[in-house]
């Protein structure tokens, strides 16, 4: 399905817009009280319009409550029942209600049949309009649109990109742990719009995004011979990555999508090897008797992070990606494993296992800095929001002798956990980047 | 240690319970004596995993060859000596008190030392597949240390070749 959004016009500006208003959430700061704001259903030209613009309120509100940095007001609450968009608000009763920010807005229904969506942040102290936009979209595409104002406005009170017009490809979990039955899914970052990539035949693990969207790499056992595949999720086509003579596995995309790295098995032996997707030229990056997996390339290329035992136990190791210069950077207590880069080149997110239970954290990648975010029977396979502030993963919990395995997100601060609802149970989440 | 004997033996007990699930039904006063006669056909899949042993067990993030692992490969070894069509695929799994990735390069460790002891022993390399399973296939789904022990595991199954 091809999605299109058309950015039409800075909408009829009516009011001014003052240089950088003082209405800010500082994200880079720890634990921020979740900021008050009001989000209004939006109205439309008709009913039909207007019912959309409702439901686009809805997913605003949503994304924002999510995000742990904004509280939306329960419109019950409003006093100023109806806005138009031609007109100011009444800011003295959004002020009564300790809104900080309100958001307004339209739907407009299109000679060619779209819809024109418009849309207005408004700082109430201030008096001001902070962002007034509108996109022209077929009606079928109004999610799309809601995520991407809940994006807009997210970057324009934080100062860092939003991530909520992104997907989620996870793995679905069902049947006995003995049969367990696996398929990889695709849905919005919200779940909206779940649908099964796979048919559970062949067990599969470790899905990642492309950075060029379209595309996932995973492990599938096809034909009981574990490879490395690419999945396209427009045309559903899946093809093997290279022809290995061993189990090749824990794949990753490079950042600027032209490589993955990843791990094949020889002999009882795992090393890391790249594959130059264009060239389909392999090379091999590590030669040590020891277990080397988990790769992950740095978002500049010129470092993978990886997981090895080559000093006795399970830790974190950083290399130039020509496999030279290679340095332990994980030293805390327990083993330490899966390193992801984040997208903004700063830290490192991990799995560390000590005294029976399992954390997802951070760090630096000097390996300094150690922050735990997660915890719990076993969490792993962290994955980041391409804004690098908000990490997804799995985590299975014990209730007697019966496990559940569930998605969670977690932003940087670990204040702010929320369970990812699925139709089945789920592991192995991996994050999209923004739609482009 | 013999813990771990016992465990070997209540498997193949249930393996055996497994494949022959109905004989039960229909058993007379004679039936032990004709089960006997009737067992597995020598040289079967079912004859390797009940007369025997199809598996050996690790230590937590082991993958060395223990001396009960020993004696049970030793036993198979023999076994396809004397079966020399029959062709085996060694599984390689972990507990799940592991990270996925690292399970299955673990997993992978696991069947090769228990093909290269085989192998050492003067079974034909090419008889043997490996594959990894890692943490998905748990033969135990208990979530404590006696589950974990079965799980760390390394099968042997017996593909091409077999008598039925």
């Amino acid at each position: 399905m091809k999605f299109c959004v058309r950015f039409l016009t800075l909408a009829v500006l009516l009011f001014s817009s003052q240089a950088w208003a003082e209405l800010r959430v500082d994200i880079t700061q720890g634990r921020v009280e979740p900021m008050p704001l009001a989000v209004v259903e939006f109205t439309g030209d008709n009913s039909d319009a207007a019912q959309i613009g409702a439901q686009i309120a809805q997913v605003v509100s949503a994304d924002l409550e999510r995000s742990g940095l904004f509280r939306p007001i329960d419109p019950k609450a409003f006093i100023q029942k109806e806005l138009s968009m031609t007109t100011l608000p009444r800011f003295g009763d959004w002020r009564i209600l300790n809104a900080q920010a309100l958001v307004q807005g339209h739907a407009v229904p299109q000679a060619n049949g779209e819809l024109a969506i418009q849309f207005r942040l408004w700082d109430v102290n201030a008096e001001t309009q902070m962002v007034g936009l509108a996109y022209n979209t077929v009606a079928d595409n109004w999610r799309r649109v809601a995520h991407i104002i809940a994006d807009t406005i997210y970057q324009r009170i934080t100062g860092e990109s939003g991530y909520f017009d992104t997907r989620i490809v996870y793995v679905a979990e069902s049947g006995p742990a003995n049969k367990r039955v696996k398929r990889l899914a695709i849905m919005d970052q919200d779940g909206a719009k779940h649908r099964f990539l796979t048919d559970g035949l062949d067990l599969v693990l470790t899905p990642r995004f492309s950075p060029t969207l379209q595309e996932i790499t995973y492990l599938s056992y096809y034909k009981n011979t574990p490879r490395v595949y690419l999945f396209n999720i427009d045309s559903g086509r899946q093809s093997i990555l290279g022809d290995f003579p061993g189990m090749t596995f824990a794949p990753r995309f490079s950042f600027d999508g032209t490589k993955v790295v990843m791990s094949m098995a020889r002999d009882g032996n795992s090393d890391i090897y790249t594959m130059d997707l264009a060239t389909r030229q392999t090379r091999r990056v590590t030669r040590h008797s020891s277990i080397d997996t988990s790769p992950s390339y740095s978002p500049d290329g010129k470092s993978i992070a990886f997981n090895s035992d080559r000093g006795g136990s399970q830790q974190i190791y950083v290399m130039d990606s020509t496999g030279k210069n290679v340095r332990r950077i994980s030293f805390g207590k327990g083993r330490y494993a899966t390193p992801v880069w984040s997208p903004r080149g700063d830290l490192i997110a991990f799995t560390k296992m000590t005294g029976g239970k399992f954390y997802i954290g951070v760090m630096r990648t000097d390996g300094s800095g150690e922050r735990l975010l997660a915890d719990g029977y076993l969490v792993e396979s962290p994955t980041w929001a391409p804004n690098g502030r908000v990490l997804m993963f799995y985590r299975e919990t014990l209730r007697g002798e019966k496990k559940t395995t569930k998605l969670y997100s977690v932003d940087l601060t670990g204040y702010n956990e929320r369970e990812v609802i699925t139709p089945l149970e789920g592991s192995d989440p991996a994050w999209s980047p923004l739609i482009p | 240690m013999r813990k771990f004997l016992g465990l070997v033996g209540a498997v193949a007990l249930l393996a055996a319970c497994e494949t022959a699930p109905t004989d039960g039904a229909n058993a007379n006063a004679s039936g032990d004596a004709a089960a006997q006669k009737l067992g597995p056909a020598a040289g079967s899949a079912q004859d390797f995993v009940v007369n025997v042993g199809d598996r050996v067990f690790f230590g937590f993030d082991q993958y060395n060859i223990s001396a009960d692992a020993r004696s049970t490969l030793e036993k198979q070894a023999m076994w396809l000596k004397k079966f020399p069509g029959v062709t085996i695929v060694l599984e390689g799994h972990a507990d799940e008190r592991g990270t996925r990735e690292y399970n299955l390069a673990l997993g992978e460790r696991r069947a090769n030392a228990a093909k290269e002891y085989l192998v050492s022993l003067g079974v034909d390399a090419m008889r043997i597949k490996t594959i990894s399973y890692g943490k998905e296939r748990p033969v135990a789904l208990g979530h404590n240390e006696a589950a974990w022990t079965q799980n760390r595991r390394a099968v042997t199954v017996v593909t091409v070749g077999a008598g039925s």
